[in-house]
């Protein structure tokens, strides 16, 4: 780094005149000439801007890395930042007084909340499980699955058609869908034992797209393209409807007026105790020798074989588990939507599950949480974005990767303090 | 009999497209070990630049058949070539060193790019060329006939002739030497004095380009097309990737005819509405009974 340092313009203005020449060849087409049937149409102020912006940028960027500062930072990142910070052995975590808290807030939000802010939030959970679920296989694991979107369509059609065909209600099909769903995990976690990365990817994407031509196809069960309606929740058998059915609704017993929320506000609660109940076991499991193990696997597959893992229990086990979270994450948007069809099934669902994991950070829990949060929740916000939502996971997922593979919360780990008179 | 045949000269001429596709992954995967994931995406890029190349090129009045595909082959394949070294230079060149799940989720983001950028600048709907080469050759069989229409002629010829002038650049130049050479052992070669960073680069762009041709002519016969397109299109080239051996140029070309075949066999005697499942249970199935494909050698792991 004892390079004299200066910004050397002709460099940085040979950078974006060839940036400027690209972009003009990867935009010129796309974005200036705007077919319209056979016809078309010319956008050439379009395209000017955009390579404007380009070689502006690109000579910003070259002019940048060539100062002290850019110099040093681009060394900074140079380095791959690895593993997970540990924390002195004596380390108390803040979450013994924030754990509580966000209980407490999560709990007035279905009183406080309007019925629009309480849809947006249920949705945010049932991300948030996902995620949860997509961490365990990905984040931990470090098996890269791509048709997770699979069994959040098993769940949430197991409520749909179980309903349908077998008179099974949302609270018999919440643990039958995580079995189903695991089962699922187990069939397809099986065979793909000996692929490993990119392999497995592209496996497992296959997986989720026969589930999803499968549903699209198979009309006579599933009602193909059209959709099957789902049940909604129903609390001790009062049903959450204006009319019953057969026996008494929610307002009715508790002499209540008759209000839609009520019903999501119990989804809300349900969904919100079983994300607490998943986060528990999550917490408890990565520190038991199971967790460890997957995250060992993560890490060196080999050396775990040779050291007498076995690699088939752990991997099968994680898929499993991933898949069971994915299975009631689909029961809770069936009974949400009250409606399920394979269009909320594609591989983008996948893809933006993924999303959430790498941008929360590969096994980090806390930022399993808010990444979803943010990914799911700031688009409904931002409604005027909405069709930019999908290029900025994109770009979000290249530039995570080439910035902080790891995520943006880091894993940190208690460390273990040697005990006094032991040997050094 | 006849839909046999008829399925036969199908799955020909999708098998040749889906083989020329098939290389983009085979080079990429033989020479840096990844999946390319935004390779079908790079397909549907060119189908839209071949639907933009024909629409200029009779907006400045050229109206003959042979110099419209020429002039739209030419442009297709130059720009998308393009698309190609900037894929690799901005999603997958920071990443050298990085793990495999990285580089992998960054080609995720990269489709996802694609396809979102195509969208938003070109919208949803499905977009169309007009047909240019019309007329068949008809045989009859038995009772019914068989019909091999001049664009399915011209398809197959265009991609033997990519896959020919592609293997005499891999077999004989330097530029294929040095392809093969960082194939072989990435660091050695540096070592000898090969850029490979520029080799990588060059793989992307050939593959790119031979994505390109592929969009061209299906472009050409089906006529319609959306932002969607690659996705499909890149598993099934994938497919055939695996299923003539990973890494090996002979091994994809077998591969995708393998499978065109197959798949037109299925859609035409069984069932056209599980073709895409047969093809996925097909991946699925080669992976976990021979992942090292027909002709590919089988992967060693290094520790």
């Amino acid at each position: 780094m004892s390079q004299a340092v200066g910004i050397n313009f002709k460099k940085s203005s040979i950078d974006s005149l060839v940036a400027g020449f690209l972009a003009l060849i990867l935009f010129g087409p796309i974005v200036g000439v705007l077919l319209d049937g056979y016809d078309f149409d010319f956008e050439f102020d379009k395209v000017a801007w955009m390579v404007a912006i380009v070689v502006v940028g690109r000579f910003a960027i070259s002019s940048f890395f060539q100062t002290e500062k850019g110099v040093a930072m681009a060394f900074r990142y140079a380095s791959n930042d690895d593993g997970a910070t540990v924390l002195a052995p004596g380390h108390k975590s803040k979450m013994v007084w924030i754990i509580p808290l966000v209980i407490a807030v999560g709990l007035l939000v279905p009183f406080i909340a309007s019925k629009y802010v309480l849809t947006v939030v249920i949705l945010g959970l049932i991300y948030v499980l996902l995620g949860l679920g997509l961490n365990i296989v990905v984040g931990l694991a470090g098996l890269l699955d791509l048709g997770f979107v699979g069994f959040y369509a098993i769940g949430a059609y197991g409520l749909a058609l179980g309903y349908e065909n077998l008179g099974l209600g949302f609270w018999s099909m919440l643990p039958i869908a995580a079995l189903l769903a695991a089962f699922a995990g187990a069939i397809l976690g099986f065979p793909v034992l000996r692929m490993h990365g990119d392999y497995l990817a592209i496996v497992t994407l296959g997986f989720g797209e026969i589930i999803r031509l499968v549903l699209t196809n198979w009309a006579s069960f599933t009602h193909g393209p059209n959709g099957i309606s789902a049940p909604l929740p129903t609390l001790f058998g009062l049903e959450f409807k204006r009319r019953s059915s057969d026996g008494q609704t929610f307002h009715e017993f508790f002499n209540l007026p008759y209000d839609s929320a009520y019903k999501y506000m119990f989804i809300y609660l349900v969904l919100f105790a079983v994300v607490w109940a998943v986060l528990f076991i999550k917490h408890r499991l990565v520190k038991m020798p199971i967790g460890r193990a997957w995250e060992a696997l993560r890490e060196d597959e080999i050396a775990c074989r040779s050291l007498g893992l076995n690699h088939v229990l752990v991997k099968l086990s994680a898929f499993m588990l991933g898949a069971s979270t994915g299975g009631l994450a689909g029961v809770f948007f069936a009974t949400y939507q009250g409606f399920v069809n394979p269009s909320s099934f594609t591989f983008f669902e996948s893809a933006l599950i993924l999303a959430i994991v790498v941008l929360g950070g590969m096994g980090s829990t806390l930022g399993v949480v808010i990444a979803a949060f943010c990914l799911t929740v700031l688009p409904e916000v931002l409604r005027e974005f909405a069709e930019y939502r999908v290029l900025m996971f994109g770009i979000l997922m290249v530039v995570m990767m080439v910035w902080k593979p790891r995520g943006i919360v880091r894993v940190t780990r208690t460390g273990f303090a040697t005990r006094k008179g032991a040997v050094k | 009999m006849d839909i046999v045949l008829q399925q036969l000269v199908n799955g020909l001429t999708l098998g040749s497209v889906y083989g020329l596709i098939a290389i983009g992954y085979t080079m990429v995967y033989g020479i840096i070990g990844m999946i390319n994931f935004a390779h079908g995406d790079v397909y549907m890029v060119s189908a839209y630049i071949t639907a933009i190349a024909i629409a200029l090129l009779t907006f400045f009045g050229i109206e003959s058949f042979p110099i419209i595909i020429i002039g739209t082959l030419f442009l297709t394949v130059a720009v998308t070539g393009a698309y190609g070294w900037v894929i690799e230079r901005i999603a997958y060149r920071p990443l050298r060193n990085s793990s495999r799940l990285a580089v992998l989720i960054s080609a995720i983001g990269m489709s996802l790019i694609l396809q979102n950028y195509v969208q938003l600048s070109q919208g949803a709907n499905q977009q169309g060329v007009p047909t240019l080469l019309t007329g068949a050759i008809r045989f009859t069989v038995g009772d019914g006939f068989v019909q091999i229409t001049y664009m399915k002629l011209l398809i197959l010829f265009i991609s033997l002739l990519g896959m020919g002038i592609l293997t005499y650049v891999i077999q004989k130049t330097k530029l294929g030497r040095m392809c093969r050479a960082t194939q072989q052992d990435r660091k050695m070669a540096s070592i000898l004095g090969i850029d490979t960073d520029k080799v990588i680069s060059t793989v992307f762009v050939i593959g790119a380009m031979m994505a390109a041709l592929a969009g061209v002519l299906i472009t050409l016969d089906y006529g319609a097309f959306d932002f969607y397109v690659g996705f499909i299109i890149g598993i099934k080239a994938f497919t055939a990737a695996v299923l003539g051996g990973i890494g090996s140029l002979p091994g994809a070309m077998l591969g995708g005819l393998i499978l065109g075949l197959s798949e037109a066999l299925f859609a035409g005697l069984i069932s056209s509405d599980y073709k895409d499942v047969f093809s996925f249970s097909l991946l699925v199935l080669i992976l976990i009974i021979r992942p090292s494909g027909l002709l590919g050698k089988p992967e060693v792991e290094k520790v």
